[in-house]
C-alpha cells in the first residue's frame, strides 16, 4: 500500500495543494474569508446549481439507456458483438473537445439535423445530456456488463423454480449481485458529468457553465486564481462527498459472488421480446454513437467542393498547420501511443497494488484510501496539469523537461479505473482458494500471483484497456505539460480547433478520426487477446 | 508429531476452541468427530496457521509454530469443498505444491502421474477441473494435498459431499492408502461412521471442548457422557440411580454390568439390549413405527411411563405396529454414564 500512497501524495496531493495555496495565500497568510465571498456570488451559485442537476440528469439518462445495452452485450450472442463492444467504447476515449465538436456538427447550426429537418438542439441542455450519454455509454456497458456476463444464470433459474417471476428473479437475485457494479458505474458517470469540461464548453454556450468550465475561465481567461482556487476546493469537497456516499452504499453490498466463464452465459436471443430488445439496443447504438462518429468522419473528408483526403495529406506536413506545430501533426500518433503505453503500465502497477491492498485489509483507514483513489477523477485536470508545472520543477524532482511527466499525469487518471475494475472481481475471489495455495506452500505474494491474478486476468485486461484509453484521450492536464515538439493527439486536435480556417477545422476532424481509429484498433486487439485467453481457463 | 497445548480461539464471547489439548502420533490417523459448530474446522485452521490461536500453543515435531506462516508449515489440508483451482487443469492442480517447493518440471510430472495413479485417476492430467464429478474432484484434492509429502495431512469433512456408496468405498480406500504411505492424518468429520472406519483414534468434540478421546471401539462401547451417546445415535438415555447391579429408572428396574459406578447417573440402553416379549412381561409398551434396516428391524416403543424406547429385533420377531408388548433389558447392553453436571 505504501507505493500507491506515495505516488498519490507526490503526483496528486502535492501539486493540487500547491495550486490551492497559491490562490488562497497572501503573503503566507491563508485567506479563508475568500471562500465565503466567492460562494455568495449569484453567478457562482448558478454554476453550482447547473453543475449538480445536469450531472444527476445525465447519470439517470445514461443508466436508463445503457443498462439494457449492458444486458444485451453480456448475455446475448450475436454477430459483430465484439466489434460493437469496441465501437461503443470509442466515444469514451475521444477528447471531450472532439465529442463536443461531433455533436455540434450533428445538432448545431448548419449541422446534420439542421440540414435535414431544421432541428437544432445546441442551445438546449439536451445537447449536453445527449453528449454525456454518448460519452459514458461505455462506462455502464463495460462496468456492469463485465460482471453481468460472469454471473451464473443458474442463480436466477433457482429463483424462478422457487416461484419468482422473471422480473422478480432479476430484481431479487441478479440486481443485488450487480448493485456494486451499477453503483460504481453510476458514480463514474456522475463524476465525469459533474466535472464535464469540453462538452459543456462547446455545447453549453454562454448560458450553461459547469464548475470545471468556470475554473478554466477563471484561471486561463480572467487570471482570477483566488476564485479558481475556491472553486477547485468546492469541486474537491463535492466529489469527496459523493465518494463517501458511494463507499457507504457499496460496502453494504459486497459479497463473494459465484463467477463463471462469460463464454458460457451468452446465447442467441430467443423470442420476439429478446429480439426486440436486441434491435432496440442496436438502434440506440446506431443513433447515439455511430451517427455522431459518422458525421465526424464525414466532415473530415468534406473538403467543401467534394470529398477527398486533402486534410489527411495536410497532416503529414509541418507547414500546412500555418505555424501551429513544430512537427507534423501525424507524429502525434506515435507520441500518444508511447505515452499511453507507459501510462498504462504505471496505472496497472499502482492500481493493481492498491486493489490488492484493499482486498486484503479492512478498516476505516483502508476504506478512506479506497475513496481517495477516486479523487483524481473528480479534481480539475486543469488544476493538476498546472500544479505539475509549478511543483515538479525543482530538484530532487525536476521532471518538467522529462517525457515521463505526461504519462505520470495520464496514469493518475487511469489508476481509479484500474482499481474500480479490479476491486469487485478481486473481492469476489474465494478467499479459501488463496488459503489452499498457502497451505500448499505459496507465500502470500505467490498465492496472490498464482490464484488471484489468473482469475482476474480478464478484469486486468479490461482495466488495462480503460487505462490505455483514458491516457490516449486525456487532455486537461496533458495540454499544460506536453512539450511543444511532442504533442499528443488530443492536444494537436485542440490546437487545430483553436485556429480559424476551414483547413484547420478539417485537419482537426481528420486527426480526431485518426485518434478514433487508433482507439478502436487498440480496443479491438484487447478484445481479441481476451477471447483467445479465455479458452485457457 | 502434532501437539496442541490448551489451544483457544474465541469468536466474540463464544469459544470455538476452549483450551484443547491434543496429541497426534507419527503415522496415526486421528479423527475429530463432532456436530457442526463444535469447533472442528477451527481446530484444523489453527493447526494450519490459517487462524491464529487466542491462547495456547501448536507444536509440530516439538517446535512451536507461533509466527511460522502457513506456507512454511509443510502441512497438507484438504478443504471441505476441495477448493481446486478452477483455472488450472488436474495436473497443474496436483503439481501446485511441488511447484511452490521448486521441484523440477520433470520430477513434478513424474510425481503427478504417480499420485493420479494412486488415487485411481491415471492419465487425467489434462482434464479440466470443472468437468470432474464430485468423487473425482475429491481424489484430485487428495492427490494435490499428498503431492508435496506433507508431514501431516489434514482432512476437513473429506467425504462430506459424496453420495453414500462412494463414501463407503472411499473410506476403505483412504484407510488402506494412509496405512501404506504411513501418512500422519488429522481428519474432522461429523459422520461417526466415517470417523470410526477411518481412524486409529477418535476425539469427540462439543462446544470447543473435547468430550471424549479413545479408539473407535472404546468410544463406541463406552461413551463417556450422554452427549457422546446421543451423538453416536443412541437415544435410549435416561436418568438413573444405581445400587449394586440394578439401576432405578423411570422405565423401572434395569440391570447393569457389575462394577458400574454407583449413585445418580445417566443410563444408556443400546437398542439391542431391549428385549421384546409378551405384554405381561416387563415394561408395558405400545409399538410405534418400525424401520427396516436390512439385517434387523428398528422398533420405536412408547412405554406407559418415561421417554420413547428404541429396540432392535430380527425381522420375523418384529411386532405389529400399534400392538401392546412388554420390554425387558439386557445387562450386557447397558452402560452407566457419568451423571449430568
Amino acid at each position: 500500500m505504501a507505493v500507491p500512497v506515495a505516488f498519490f501524495a507526490l503526483f496528486f496531493a502535492y501539486p493540487v495543494a500547491a495550486i490551492v495555496g497559491r490562490g488562497l495565500k497572501v503573503d503566507g497568510v491563508w485567506q479563508f474569508g475568500r471562500i465565503g465571498e466567492v460562494l455568495a456570488r449569484p453567478d457562482i451559485r448558478e454554476v453550482l446549481w447547473f453543475t449538480s442537476w445536469q450531472a444527476l440528469a445525465s447519470t439517470a439518462l445514461t443508466l436508463l439507456i445503457a443498462l439494457p445495452g449492458a444486458y444485451v452485450f453480456a448475455r446475448f450472442d450475436f454477430p459483430g458483438r465484439q466489434l460493437l463492444r469496441a465501437v461503443v467504447t470509442v466515444p469514451f476515449v475521444l477528447p471531450t473537445v472532439v465529442v463536443g465538436t461531433a455533436f455540434l456538427a450533428l445538432l448545431g447550426r448548419g449541422g446534420f439535423l439542421d440540414e435535414l429537418w431544421g432541428v437544432r438542439l445546441d442551445t438546449t441542455v439536451w445537447a449536453i445530456l445527449l453528449a454525456h450519454v454518448f460519452f459514458n455509454y461505455a462506462v455502464v456497458v463495460r462496468t456492469v456488463g463485465g460482471l453481468w456476463a460472469q454471473l451464473d444464470p443458474r442463480q436466477e433459474e433457482a429463483a424462478r423454480v422457487l416461484g419468482a417471476g422473471r422480473f422478480a428473479a432479476w430484481r431479487r437475485v441478479t440486481l443485488p449481485a450487480l448493485a456494486p457494479a451499477v453503483a460504481a458505474a453510476a458514480l463514474m458517470v456522475f463524476l465525469f458529468t459533474f466535472t464535464s469540461f469540453g462538452v459543456v464548453q462547446i455545447l453549453g454556450g454562454p448560458g450553461y457553465s459547469t464548475l470545471e468550465v468556470e475554473i478554466y475561465r477563471q484561471t486561463a481567461q480572467l487570471l482570477a486564481l483566488p476564485t479558481a482556487a475556491v472553486l477547485t476546493l468546492v469541486q474537491f469537497a463535492a466529489v469527496g462527498a459523493i465518494l463517501a456516499v458511494h463507499a457507504w452504499t457499496v460496502r453494504r453490498r459486497e459479497t463473494a459472488l459465484r463467477l463463471v466463464d462469460p463464454a458460457r452465459t451468452a446465447r442467441r436471443p430467443r423470442g420476439a421480446g429478446q429480439w426486440a430488445l436486441l434491435c432496440g439496443v442496436l438502434l440506440t447504438v446506431l443513433l447515439l454513437i455511430l451517427l455522431p462518429l459518422g458525421v465526424l468522419v464525414e466532415r473530415s473528408f468534406d473538403t467543401g467542393g467534394g470529398h477527398g483526403f486533402d486534410f489527411y495529406r495536410a497532416l503529414a506536413s509541418v507547414d500546412a498547420g500555418g505555424g501551429t506545430f513544430l512537427v507534423a501533426p501525424l507524429e502525434a500518433i506515435g507520441n500518444s501511443l508511447q505515452y499511453a503505453l507507459v501510462a498504462t503500465v504505471i496505472a496497472l502497477v499502482i492500481g493493481g497494488l492498491a486493489a490488492a491492498a484493499l482486498t486484503r485489509r479492512a478498516g476505516r483507514l483502508v476504506r478512506g484510501f479506497d475513496a481517495l483513489l477516486m479523487l483524481p477523477l473528480g479534481v480539475s485536470a486543469v488544476t493538476v496539469g498546472f500544479g505539475f508545472l509549478i511543483t515538479l520543477d525543482k530538484p530532487p524532482l525536476d521532471l518538467r523537461t522529462s517525457w515521463i511527466l505526461v504519462p505520470l499525469a495520464q496514469a493518475l487518471v487511469g489508476v481509479p479505473f484500474v482499481v474500480r475494475t479490479m476491486l469487485p472481481v478481486l473481492r469476489a475471489v474465494d478467499g479459501r482458494l488463496r488459503e489452499a495455495a498457502s497451505v500448499l506452500g505459496a507465500s502470500p505474494l505467490r498465492a496472490w500471483r498464482e490464484v488471484d491474478l489468473p482469475l482476474v486476468r480478464r478484469a486486468l485486461l479490461v482495466a488495462a484497456g480503460f487505462a490505455f484509453a483514458v491516457s490516449l484521450g486525456e487532455f486537461g492536464a496533458t495540454v499544460f505539460i506536453a512539450r511543444p515538439d511532442r504533442p499528443t493527439l488530443p492536444v494537436a486536435v485542440a490546437r487545430l480547433l483553436g485556429r480559424a480556417g476551414e483547413l484547420n477545422y478539417g485537419q482537426a476532424m481528420a486527426l480526431s478520426t485518426i485518434l478514433m481509429v487508433v482507439c478502436a484498433v487498440s480496443l479491438l486487439l484487447l478484445e481479441r487477446i481476451r477471447t483467445d485467453r479465455s479458452g485457457e481457463f | 508429531m502434532l501437539t496442541l497445548e490448551s489451544a483457544t480461539v474465541r469468536f466474540g464471547a463464544r469459544a470455538a476452541l476452549d483450551a484443547v489439548d491434543l496429541e497426534v502420533a507419527e503415522h496415526e490417523t486421528l479423527c475429530v468427530l463432532g456436530p457442526s459448530g463444535s469447533g472442528k474446522s477451527t481446530l484444523l485452521r489453527v493447526v494450519a496457521g490459517l487462524h491464529p490461536p487466542d491462547g495456547g500453543r501448536v507444536l509440530l515435531d516439538g517446535a512451536d509454530q507461533a509466527g511460522v506462516p502457513v506456507h512454511r508449515r509443510g502441512l497438507g489440508l484438504m478443504f471441505q469443498d476441495h477448493q481446486l483451482f478452477p483455472h488450472r487443469d488436474v495436473g497443474a492442480n496436483v503439481a501446485f505444491g511441488l511447484r511452490m517447493r521448486g521441484v523440477s518440471r520433470r520430477d513434478q510430472e513424474h510425481r503427478v502421474g504417480e499420485l493420479l495413479d494412486l488415487v485411481g485417476l491415471p492419465g487425467a492430467e489434462r482434464r479440466a477441473v470443472a468437468a470432474l464429478s464430485g468423487g473425482e474432484q475429491q481424489r484430485v484434492a487428495l492427490a494435490r494435498a499428498l503431492a508435496p509429502r506433507p508431514k501431516l495431512l489434514m482432512l476437513d469433512e473429506p467425504l462430506g459431499q459424496l453420495d453414500r456408496g462412494l463414501r463407503e468405498r472411499l473410506v476403505v480406500e483412504l484407510r488402506t492408502l494412509f496405512g501404506r504411505l504411513g501418512t500422519t492424518v488429522l481428519a474432522v468429520t461429523h459422520d461417526q461412521g466415517e470417523a470410526f472406519a477411518l481412524a486409529d483414534r477418535v476425539v469427540v468434540m462439543r462446544d470447543g471442548q473435547i468430550a471424549q478421546a479413545g479408539t473407535p471401539l472404546e468410544v463406541w462401547q463406552r461413551p463417556a457422557s450422554a452427549f457422546v451417546a446421543r451423538f453416536l445415535g443412541f437415544d435410549n438415555v435416561v436418568g438413573a440411580t444405581v445400587a449394586g447391579t440394578v439401576a432405578d429408572t423411570v422405565w423401572g428396574k434395569v440391570p447393569v454390568p457389575g462394577g458400574s459406578p454407583q449413585g445418580a447417573c445417566d443410563l444408556l440402553v443400546r437398542p439391542a439390549g431391549v428385549r421384546i416379549g409378551a405384554p405381561e412381561e416387563g415394561l408395558r409398551c405400545v409399538v410405534g413405527t418400525r424401520t427396516f434396516r436390512g439385517n434387523h428391524v428398528a422398533v420405536r416403543l412408547t412405554p406407559e411411563r418415561g421417554p420413547v424406547l428404541e429396540a432392535e429385533c430380527a425381522l420375523r420377531d418384529a411386532p405389529e405396529e400399534g400392538s401392546a408388548v412388554g420390554a425387558g433389558f439386557d445387562a450386557a447392553e447397558t452402560v452407566v454414564l457419568p451423571a449430568r453436571p
